[in-house]
C-alpha cells in the first residue's frame, strides 16, 4: 500500500501553473525571506494561475497584491533584493515592460555590474508571455530576445510542469536576478486549454534544473529543430508527423536563453548538418538570429541548412486569420524541416 | 432636480447610455458564442479579451456630451461606452470587434485598440497610457491656437501609474486643454481601491500638481455633465487642465470569463442596484418627457445596434496576408518579402 502511494505520487501529474507555485510555495516555507508582489497575485491567485492557493497559506504580508505601479514595485524588489531578500515580483503581461523598464534593464539588470559585484540582485522577475487567442499587439508578444539581448539578467522559459517547477526552484535560490517568462497557453489555465505535453509527471520533492543546460526532447538524425515555450510543443508535434514521412527529427528545448546551452545545439548539428531554429518572438535581431550565429561562429563547418520560422516583423495581429499567419503553426515548422532536408 | 441640463441634452445622453448598455449585451451574447459550456477564450466569433462597461455609461455620456468631433479621447481597455458616446462609427466599431476588415483597423487591433480618427477617438490596453497622447493632443491644439480639447479617460487603478501623474504635470505646467476622467468603479480587476491607495478621492491627486480636482460622487449624468461642462469649458477657454473623477459601479466582471470570486455579494449586488439609466429615465419624466418618447429612444438605441452588430457579421474576414500591411505608411523596401502595396501617405492634409 504504502509502496503503491509512492508510486502514484511519482506519477502524479501537474499543470504547469501547480508545478510552478508548488515550488514557489515551498521556497517560501523554507526562507522567510522570499514574498511575491503582482497585480491581482492575492485574491485572485494570479490572472494566469501564477500564485493560485498561496494567500492562504501566506497572508497578504507575503502575497502582496500591489497598486498598477510597475516601476514602484518591481523597483522595490530591486531595492529588497540588494538588502538581501529573495522577492518575486510578477509583470501581469511581458508586454508590460514598457511602463517599468528602467528598473529592469538599467537597475536590477546592471546594479551588480555596475558596482563591481559589491551588490547583488537575488530576486525574480515573473512575466505571463505569449500569443494565439487574439489579445492582439499589447498583449500577445513573448519578447524573450529583448530581455535575453540585455546583459545582467537569467532568461529562464520553461516549456513543462516537470521543469517549471525546477527551473522556478532554481531561479529563487539563485543570486543574481531571474527573468521566468511562462506562456499563458502551457499554464493549463481551465479558460485557455493547454496543448498536451505541458502537463507532466512532478516529484512531491524540489529538485532543481541549472540553467544552461538544454533538454533533447527527441532525438534524430536528420535536422536539428531548436525552439523553447509553446513552440516545443508545437515542434514535437511536427517531428512526429514527419516520422511518418521517414523524417527523423530532434527536438531541442532550449530552456534557459540566458546561459545558453550551444553545445546540446552544436553537438545536434553536428550529426544532423541541418538546423531549424523555431521562435515564437518577432524575426529579426532575435533569439533564432542568435542561435544560428553561435553555430555559424562555432560549427560552420557541419552547416549543411539553415531555416528560421518566427513572427515577422509585425506586431500581433488581432483577428484570428492573421493571428494564425504570423505565430508560426506545426504545418510551418514541418515545412521549414522539409525545406532544410532539402 | 437640482441641476438644470436642457432636456434635449438628457435625451441625448440617455440615448448615448442606452445605446452603450444595449450594444454590450449584444456582445457579450455573441462573444460567448463558441465559449459555452467550457469558457475558452479563444473560440467563438469575438475571441481574445472583452471588457464590458455596464454601470459606468454615465461618465461616458455626461462628458462627452460637451465634445466635438474635433476634440480629442483616449480611452483605456474599457472603450466601447466612451467610443459611443463620442460618436465613433459604430459598424466599423462592431465589424472591429469581431476582426474583419472592413472595421476601424482592418481587424488588426480588436476591442481594445479602436482608432476612429474622424472623431479624434482612440484607446491602448496598456494602463493609463492613454494620458500622455491627450495631453500631446492638447499641445497641438494650443500650439496651433485651436479651441479643441482633449480627455483621457482612465479607471480609478490608473491614478497610481506614472504616466497618469506624469501626464497631470505636463497638462498643468503648459495650462493645457485637457481634462483627466476617472472612472471610479472601486475595483481593478481583484484588488479594491483602498488596497492600493490611501486616498479614497482621486481628484485629490490634483492638488499636487495646483490643477482643479473634482469629484462627482454618484454616477447621475446630470452631475457628471454639469461637471465636465465647467472642466471643459475651462480647458477651452485657455486656462488649463481638470482632473475629474466620477463614481461609478461595475456591473459585471473585470472581463468576460472573470469568476468574481474576490468580490463579496453585497458589493456586486449594490451595483445591480444603482442604475444611472433608470435614474436618468426617472429624471426624463419628471422634465414631462412621455413614456412613450422614452421607450422610441431606447427602441431606436436597440435598431441601431442591431443594425451594426448584423453589419458587422456580414463583413468579409482579412486574408493571412493582410498581416503585412499596415507596419508603416510608407514601407521601407527591404522589411516584407512583399511589393510595398501602399499610396505614398501623408499627401492630402
Ligand atoms: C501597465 C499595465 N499594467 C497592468 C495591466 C493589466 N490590467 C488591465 S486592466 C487592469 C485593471 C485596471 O483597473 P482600472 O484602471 O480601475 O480600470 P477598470 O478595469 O476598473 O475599468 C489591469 C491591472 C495593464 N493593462 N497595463
Ligand atoms: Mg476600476
Amino acid at each position: 500500500m504504502a509502496q503503491k502511494e509512492s508510486q502514484q505520487a511519482v506519477e502524479r501529474e501537474l499543470t504547469m501553473s501547480r508545478a510552478m507555485v508548488e515550488a514557489i510555495g515551498h521556497e517560501m516555507r523554507e526562507n522567510e525571506e522570499v514574498f511575491y508582489m503582482g497585480e491581482d497575485v492575492a485574491d485572485y491567485g494570479g490572472i494566469f494561475d501564477s500564485t493560485q492557493g498561496l494567500l492562504e497559506e501566506f497572508g497578504r504580508d507575503r502575497i502582496m497584491d500591489v497598486p498598477i505601479s510597475e516601476t514602484a514595485y518591481i523597483g522595490a524588489a530591486v531595492g529588497a533584493a540588494q538588502q538581501g531578500m529573495r522577492p518575486i515580483a510578477e509583470l501581469m503581461f511581458v508586454d508590460f515592460f514598457g511602463v517599468c523598464m528602467d528598473q529592469i534593464y538599467n537597475q536590477m539588470a546592471k546594479n551588480t555590474y555596475m558596482s563591481g559585484a559589491s551588490v547583488n540582485v537575488p530576486m525574480v522577475l515573473t512575466a505571463a508571455v505569449g500569443g494565439t487567442y487574439n489579445d492582439a499587439a499589447q498583449h500577445s508578444q513573448t519578447l524573450y530576445g529583448t530581455f535575453a539581448h540585455l546583459p545582467g539578467m537569467k532568461v529562464v522559459v520553461p516549456s513543462t510542469a516537470y521543469d517549471a517547477k525546477g527551473l522556478m526552484h532554481n531561479a529563487i535560490r539563485d543570486d543574481d536576478p531571474v527573468v521566468y517568462m511562462f506562456h499563458k497557453r502551457l499554464m493549463g489555465i481551465g479558460w485557455m486549454p493547454a496543448p498536451d505535453g505541458p502537463k507532466t509527471p512532478v516529484p512531491d520533492e524540489p529538485y532543481t534544473i541549472p540553467f544552461g543546460s538544454a533538454d533533447v526532447k527527441r532525438e534524430g538524425e536528420d535536422v536539428t529543430v531548436v525552439t523553447l515555450g509553446l513552440h516545443v510543443h508545437r515542434a514535437l508535434e511536427a517531428a512526429d508527423d514527419l516520422a511518418e514521412d521517414g523524417i527523423d527529427a530532434e527536438v531541442i528545448d532550449l530552456r534557459t536563453l540566458v546561459p545558453l546551452d550551444t553545445e546540446t545545439v552544436l553537438d545536434s548539428v553536428e550529426k544532423t548538418g541541418r538546423l531549424v531554429v523555431v521562435d515564437e518572438d518577432y524575426r529579426s535581431y532575435g533569439v533564432t538570429g542568435e542561435i544560428i550565429a553561435r553555430v555559424a561562429e562555432e560549427g560552420l563547418a557541419d552547416l549543411e541548412a539553415v531555416e528560421r520560422v518566427a513572427v515577422p516583423d509585425v506586431p500581433l495581429p488581432y483577428a484570428r486569420p492573421m493571428e494564425d499567419e504570423v505565430i508560426p503553426g506545426t504545418e510551418d515548422i514541418e515545412a521549414a524541416i522539409r525545406s532544410a532536408r532539402s | 432636480m437640482d441641476i438644470m441640463v436642457a432636456v434635449n441634452e438628457l435625451q441625448s445622453m440617455f440615448e448615448d447610455m442606452v445605446t452603450a448598455r444595449y450594444y454590450e449585451e449584444r456582445l457579450q451574447e455573441e462573444y460567448l458564442e463558441g465559449k459555452q459550456p467550457a469558457f475558452d477564450i479563444s473560440a467563438g466569433p469575438i475571441p481574445g479579451e472583452l471588457h464590458l462597461a455596464a454601470g459606468q455609461e454615465a461618465a461616458a455620456a455626461g462628458v462627452c456630451r460637451h465634445l466635438r468631433d474635433s476634440d480629442t479621447v483616449t480611452a483605456p481597455h474599457r472603450p466601447h461606452h466612451v467610443a459611443i458616446a463620442k460618436g465613433v462609427d459604430l459598424k466599423r466599431m462592431t465589424a472591429e470587434i469581431f476582426g474583419r476588415r472592413t472595421g476601424l483597423s482592418k481587424g488588426k487591433g480588436g476591442h481594445m485598440h479602436l482608432f476612429d480618427p474622424d472623431v479624434n477617438f482612440a484607446c491602448s490596453g496598456i494602463i493609463a497610457q492613454g494620458c500622455p497622447p491627450a495631453v500631446g493632443a492638447g499641445l497641438a491644439a494650443t500650439k496651433r491656437s485651436e479651441d479643441s480639447v482633449a480627455v483621457a479617460f482612465l479607471g480609478e487603478g490608473a491614478i497610481s501609474q506614472g504616466a497618469f501623474l506624469e501626464s497631470l504635470n505636463l497638462a498643468a505646467v503648459r495650462e493645457l486643454p485637457v481634462i483627466f476622467v476617472v472612472e471610479d468603479n472601486d475595483w481593478a480587476i481583484s484588488m479594491p481601491k483602498d488596497r492600493v491607495t490611501d486616498v479614497d478621492d482621486g481628484s485629490q491627486r490634483a492638488g499636487g500638481f495646483d490643477m482643479p480636482g473634482v469629484r462627482v460622487d454618484y454616477d447621475d449624468a446630470t452631475a457628471v455633465y454639469d461637471a465636465a461642462k465647467e472642466a471643459i469649458g475651462r480647458a477651452r477657454a485657455g486656462n488649463g487642465p481638470t482632473l475629474l473623477e466620477v463614481q461609478v459601479h461595475r456591473r459585471m466582471g473585470h472581463f468576460m470569463g472573470d469568476p468574481e470570486s474576490y468580490r463579496p455579494d453585497e458589493d456586486k449586488e449594490a451595483a445591480q442596484e444603482r442604475d444611472s439609466i433608470e435614474r436618468l429615465a426617472a429624471d426624463l419624466r419628471s422634465e414631462g418627457v412621455a413614456d412613450d418618447d422614452i421607450e422610441e429612444i431606447r427602441e431606436r438605441a436597440r435598431d441601431r445596434v442591431d443594425e451594426a452588430i448584423e453589419w458587422a457579421k456580414d463583413q468579409p474576414e482579412p486574408g493571412p496576408e493582410e498581416a503585412y500591411e499596415d507596419v508603416f505608411v510608407n514601407p521601407p523596401s527591404g522589411v516584407t518579402t512583399e511589393e510595398p502595396s501602399h499610396e505614398l501617405a501623408g499627401g492630402d492634409d
